[in-house]
């Protein structure tokens, strides 16, 4: 089977950007926080591969453990909504009846507040860290996976499989399990692969203004954040954070792309006509 | 001995409303239909789509309730009790479904899909030697228990949902136009296959299906169905020498026997 190009590109991105992340931890250039302040706005070198910032921090060292970050808020964020929206998804479709009703209203209710501003509120009461920004990031994927897999959970609900399993005498949380689950695996990966360049892209943004990452602790949005008064002095201290974010919601935007082309019978038809 | 006994049970489905102000219509799918099946015995249940045949089908398996009526299962309403009791009682009824390509989860092994019923009774015994029996009984082989569904035709998948049903060793088989979707070479093997476990086994089948052909080779008795009543009944033979009815004429008809 011939490999879509969205796929392909958005994994070879995603895989450069995990690497870096992974990297980050036994090994950088430089330690990220070492300030070297005689040696501010070097441009790049060979010591200083992409030069240092305003106070002398290595830039290449600072971005890859703000890799590190992105990716660890974005996988536990997407990994804790996934599982409590996946699982509250499952229960409305195996019980139907009001508390499929509940739980779905309740995710309408989740989906009309704005995430970015949930995130806000939250990091105004409990303080601007990176584990609030994992709580309030999941909090708002909650309603999401809910949604999906409860409608991806109906559909399978109608399969004749199902219907043998009731006649075997299986309960409604054993059909979910053995069936259910497995057969909504690809549109819930789909989903959070989507959701990982989200997640992405809020931490920026938080971190951004201030709500995520504390320093030292670098994070591409604060970074960006830092770099915004010295624009004209030293723009490449907003190019290069600002190009890493690209490259990561860009790379699991297109590789969920990618996993739903390939995933949907729905497109598989349409592309094979 | 009377294993099924099904008293004038009705079912009926509120459609979805037409307009805002009127109460929403509804569908009598099943409208006091009565009927007995012996231990060992073969009934035919015939009719068009629509007829309320699959209705009555689900109504016996217990997947649904009925609104008026009830359904006697060796003297006892499913209805009565409580889930985890129906849930372990549904090892003695057992059904095969119309689609062999729909009733097997692609995602799983067919020794694990045919193991489903022995697992719900939560038994403690290793369920491969019952699986290979089971699997050998419906004329495959034990090995074929590692492979998935796909692998296999729409005959050989319908004789994997048969091994399923019958390795409870149930009293009772629902099969709902087990063979429809078959090719007819194959229907006349699964067929064949049916009235062979029904022997070795004592099974009693309810048969349903839209093809009178179908039914009046295998099933004892007949039940003719249209708009969710029987419009008559009787032994199989007695039915197709002296229809009692124009609706059965058509059906015979359409058959060509």
């Amino acid at each position: 089977m011939r490999v879509p190009f969205n796929l392909a590109l958005g994994a070879a991105l995603v895989a450069l950007v995990l690497a870096v992340a992974l990297v980050s931890l036994v090994w950088t250039p430089h330690p990220h926080a070492a300030l070297d302040v005689a040696n501010k706005f070097a441009p790049p070198s060979a010591v200083h591969w992409l030069g240092t910032d305003q106070l002398g921090r290595d830039l290449v060292s600072q971005l890859m453990v703000a890799a590190r970050n992105s990716m660890a808020v974005a996988v536990l964020a997407v990994g804790i909504g996934c599982a409590l929206g996946t699982g509250l998804g499952l229960l409305a479709a195996a019980r139907g009846g009001w508390t499929e009703e509940a739980i779905m209203r309740l995710s309408d209710l989740g989906f009309a507040f704005p995430a970015l501003l949930f995130a806000i509120m939250l990091a105004a009461v409990f303080g601007p860290s990176l584990p609030n920004v994992v709580i309030a990031i999941a909090f708002i994927n909650i309603p999401t996976f809910a949604r999906v897999s409860r409608a991806a959970a109906n559909q399978v609900w109608r399969r004749d499989y199902v219907w043998a399993a009731r006649a075997a005498g299986m309960g409604r949380f054993a059909i979910s399990r053995d069936h259910i689950l497995p057969n909504i695996a690809a549109p819930v990966i789909v989903q959070m692969t989507i959701e990982f360049a989200v997640a992405i892209l809020v931490e920026a943004a938080l971190s951004y203004l201030g709500l995520g990452a504390q320093p030292p602790n670098p994070s591409w949005g604060r970074m960006l954040s830092e770099a915004q008064t010295l624009m004209y002095l030293a723009p490449q201290l907003a190019i290069w954070p600002g190009l890493c974010i690209v490259t990561a919601v860009l790379g699991f935007s297109l590789l969920g792309d990618g996993l739903r082309d390939i995933t949907d019978p729905r497109l598989t038809r349409v592309r094979a006509a | 001995m009377t294993l099924l006994q099904v008293d004038s049970v009705s079912r009926r489905y509120r459609l979805p409303r037409r307009a805002l102000m009127r109460p929403a219509p509804v569908l009598t799918a099943v409208d006091g239909v009565s009927f007995t099946l012996a231990r060992g015995e073969t009934l035919g249940v015939v009719g068009e789509s629509g007829s309320g045949k699959s209705t009555l089908a689900r109504l016996v398996m217990g997947f649904e309730r009925p609104d008026a009526g009830r359904v006697l299962f060796d003297g006892q309403d499913n209805n009565d009790l409580p889930p985890a009791a129906l849930r372990a009682a549904r090892r003695r009824f057992q059904m095969v479904f119309q689609d062999p390509f729909g009733s097997l989860d692609p995602r799983r092994r067919v020794g694990w899909s045919v193991a489903e019923p022995l697992r719900a009774l939560k038994g403690t015994e290793d369920p491969a030697p019952r699986v290979a029996e089971a699997l050998e009984q419906v004329g495959l082989r034990a090995a074929h228990a590692g492979r998935y569904p796909h692998e296999f035709s729409g005959g050989q998948r319908q004789r994997i949902a048969i091994a399923r049903a019958i390795i409870t060793r149930p009293a009772l088989l629902v099969a709902d136009e087990a063979v429809s979707a078959l090719d007819v070479s194959v229907q006349a093997q699964i067929l064949n296959l049916l009235m062979d476990l029904q022997e070795e086994l004592g099974l009693a089948i309810l048969f349903i299906s839209h093809d009178l052909a179908v039914v009046a080779s295998t099933c004892d008795r007949l039940l003719v169905m249209q708009g969710g009543r029987v419009l008559e009944a009787g032994e199989t033979g007695a039915v197709l020498d002296a229809p009692g009815h124009d609706y059965t004429r058509t059906l015979l008809a359409a058959a060509r026997l």
